[in-house]
């Protein structure tokens, strides 16, 4: 009992980083309906200016809390910004071409970015030393211990928080308006006076702000990061997307915290090499019972 | 031009500026390094600078130049000139080009390097045509194709090992172990739709990859599989000193020994194998299954009121695609003599998938000029090393957004209703 509840507090750990990314991808495949394969990237990106960032202030001695809240700060300006230019120079050409076309190109930015981090930065794993220590510890008279550490509860409150933030942005405001609306038909908003362009530009900037807050929290939890962590967490975070409904917001974070739980308890009772391999059949499973995903709606064919 | 133009520009090319410092600053600028325990950042300005300087440049040059869309446009007149070309001449096209394979061998700048280059080339061009079927034809993306590539070509390590039958045995059974697990995994995704099959293929190939690491009984897991029988040339083995009482190809047709025999040998191995699917590929196009295909990458409503079943259709599409990409595998594994999982990442699809839809999906002339383009690019790129795999990512971003519908287009039915009568 006490390790399954350590396995779920882990598991909803996991599960706030891939569900901040996936919502990366459902906003993107929500508003234009492709794969952002680069989107696993950008949260690599994250992470290496996240990591940069305390590396320089972790030389300067300044307060925790205020490192934290400048490094989250900075990861979300500078990540934003290859979000937008990857748009820009990647996407933006493509609009209105046949479905392939984006993919490919993003397929393309993908293979670009990675390369690109691993001349820059090295093809080095590079390790940090932890920020955070100790946490608090329940069932103490048990046998087995179970611990919650300060940097899991930062992660969960900072996603709770974030989520909080972006539904209010995406419900509320006539940002988040304008971008239902780009969901639903992009000729009729441009009609109606809305910079379709703009909103397309703001959702990128906003899903690459989420996966770099996510690529922090990488970083912090586990401690190494290297050029290639996007792959598997940006396929770990489409899957997740995927399930939840892809295009639905509240299914990627529902998703993401499926998969990280899929993945945690697999890894805690079933067996560690083949985590990946849980979340990836679990997918195909459960596509074949919704095809659609859990909160997805499904798509009408019309002749 | 007019000088608020240049005025305007200049002030575009200052914001690309900003844009590319807050790009490289910290990626390129602040360099980590590991020293002792921790890592310590050693700033690179210098090569920042001169990235933001080129953009800036760049970006005003781009700006200033309003002859740009001109070029555009001619550029894709002269492509879109050079590719009705290639329709209409696809015979002659496609004649030469065969000529040339043949020959090429024995062309007298022909070195082992080349050879080299030629049978990788021919691979990718056997697995993109593997791949049009599924993709080009039926129009199902397939984001796992290795997989397939995979398990043909640890089917035939393990065959060729264990039981150490002859490749002409071996390949068979290995498409047909590839074709078995297209089946297995068609039957329950492929009533998926776009992307949701995308990713579940992709999914799956990540599976088999896992599975090949981690099941050490069977595949030896990260190790690999050493010792994979070289092919031989029906029967007679391409050894320096053959065993006593056997004959090997240099002794007997009396020739020098040579390694350029096997590479030889190989290099027509792959190309009739590769010929070999672009012909079934073209003539099944005109049988029904084929045609059923098609229509259903055109429409699927339709085939399904017509009496269609999309999803045997598909399947069977499937099949033969992984089927042929098991052929490739088992040639694959022959070739290097080692397989590991390392060749068979997500990143060997991706290329595969790049292959088709940069040639244009469904045209088999294309599959050929995207192969040629995309190898040769990181062939080209080969003394930087790093440096390769940014070109090969930029092309093909350049590729699409340049045309976006491929190097050929050639999404037209094979039939049409009506006929073009001119």
């Amino acid at each position: 009992m006490e390790y399954f509840i350590q396995q779920l507090v882990n598991g909803i750990t996991l599960g706030s980083i891939y569900g901040l990314i996936a919502i990366g991808y459902t906003m993107v495949y929500g508003i234009i309906g492709m794969i952002n394969f680069a989107h696993g990237d950008i949260f690599m990106i994250g992470a290496f200016v996240a990591l940069i960032s305390f590396i320089i202030f972790g030389l300067t001695g300044v307060a925790l809390p205020i490192i934290l809240l400048l490094v989250l700060l900075i990861a979300m300006l500078f990540t934003a910004c290859y979000g937008w230019t990857v748009e820009k120079l990647a996407y933006k050409p493509l609009r209105g071409s046949f479905r392939l076309a984006p993919l490919i190109s993003a397929l393309g930015m993908s293979i670009v970015l990675q390369n690109y981090v691993q001349v820059s930065q090295g093809a080095r794993v590079k390790p940090m030393q932890p920020l955070f220590s100790g946490g608090l510890e329940f069932f103490k008279n048990s046998e087995f211990i179970v611990t919650v550490s300060y940097l899991q509860i930062f992660i969960v409150v900072l996603t709770i928080i974030l989520m909080g933030i972006f539904t209010y942005l995406i419900t509320k405001t006539d940002l988040g308006r304008a971008q239902r609306a780009c969901e639903q038909d992009r000729t009729m908003t441009a009609l109606l006076g809305i910079n379709v362009d703009r909103t397309i530009s703001i959702t990128f900037i906003i899903g690459s702000s989420l996966a770099s807050v996510a690529g922090m929290m990488f970083v912090l939890y586990y401690g190494v990061i290297d050029f290639y962590i996007g792959f598997l967490a940006g396929i770990k975070a489409f899957t997740a997307a995927v399930l939840g409904g892809i295009g639905s917001l509240p299914g990627a974070m529902l998703g993401g915290l499926l998969i990280g739980l899929i993945e945690t308890f697999w890894a805690g009772y079933v067996s560690l090499e083949y985590k990946d391999v849980a979340a990836f059949s679990v997918l195909i499973v459960v596509l074949i019972f919704f095809p659609t995903g859990f909160l997805g709606k499904p798509d009408i064919e019309k002749v | 031009m007019q000088k608020q133009d240049i005025i305007k520009s200049f002030k575009d090319s200052l914001f690309t500026g900003l844009i590319a410092l807050a790009l490289f600053g910290p990626i390129v600028g602040l360099r980590t390094a590991s020293k002792g325990e921790g890592l310590f950042i050693t700033p690179q300005w210098g090569v920042v600078f001169l990235l933001v300087g080129l953009c800036i440049l760049g970006r005003f040059l781009i700006n200033i130049n309003s002859a740009r869309r001109t070029e555009i446009k001619i550029f894709s007149t002269l492509s879109s000139k050079f590719s009705s070309i290639t329709e209409d001449k696809a015979k002659h096209f496609a004649i030469t080009g065969i000529l040339f394979a043949v020959v090429f061998p024995f062309l007298p700048f022909t070195d082992r390097y080349f050879m080299d280059v030629a049978i990788m080339i021919l691979t990718y061009i056997m697995l993109g045509w593997g791949l049009n079927i599924v993709v080009g034809l039926a129009g199902l993306l397939d984001l796992g194709y290795v997989a397939f590539y995979a398990v043909g070509a640890y089917s035939y390590a393990l065959i060729a090992t264990t039981f150490g039958w002859s490749f002409w045995i071996c390949l068979p059974l290995a498409g047909l172990f590839a074709a078995f697990f297209g089946i297995l995994l068609g039957f329950p995704v492929l009533r998926l739709r776009g992307d949701y099959l995308a990713i579940v293929t992709l999914g799956f190939g990540e599976i088999i990859r896992i599975i090949l690491i981690n099941w050490y009984e069977v595949t030896n897991g990260p190790d690999g599989i050493t010792g994979i029988p070289r092919p031989s040339f029906f029967g007679l083995p391409f050894k320096r000193s053959p065993d006593e009482g056997e004959m090997s190809f240099h002794t007997f047709f009396g020739l020098e020994y040579s390694t350029m025999h096997r590479i030889i040998f190989l290099y027509y191995l792959i190309l009739v194998l590769a010929l070999i699917t672009n012909y079934f590929t073209l003539k099944i196009r005109k049988l029904p299954v084929g045609r059923a295909w098609e229509a259903l990458r055109e429409d699927e409503i339709a085939c399904k009121s017509l009496g269609v079943n999309p999803t045997n259709t598909k399947l069977t599409a499937f099949a033969i695609g992984a089927m042929f990409g098991g052929f490739a595998g088992s040639f694959f594994a022959t070739r290097q003599a080692f397989i590991s999982p390392e060749s068979f990442t997500f990143i060997e699809s991706a290329i595969i998938v790049a292959i088709v839809v940069l040639g244009g999906m469904g045209s088999q002339t294309g599959v050929v000029l995207a192969s040629i383009f995309l190898i040769g690019i990181t062939e080209i790129f080969r003394d930087l090393e790093q440096y390769r795999m940014i070109a090969f990512g930029g092309a093909m971003v350049l590729i699409m957004i340049f045309k976006p519908k491929g190097i050929l287009a050639n999404r037209k039915p094979t039939i049409l209703m009506h006929g073009d009568k001119k």
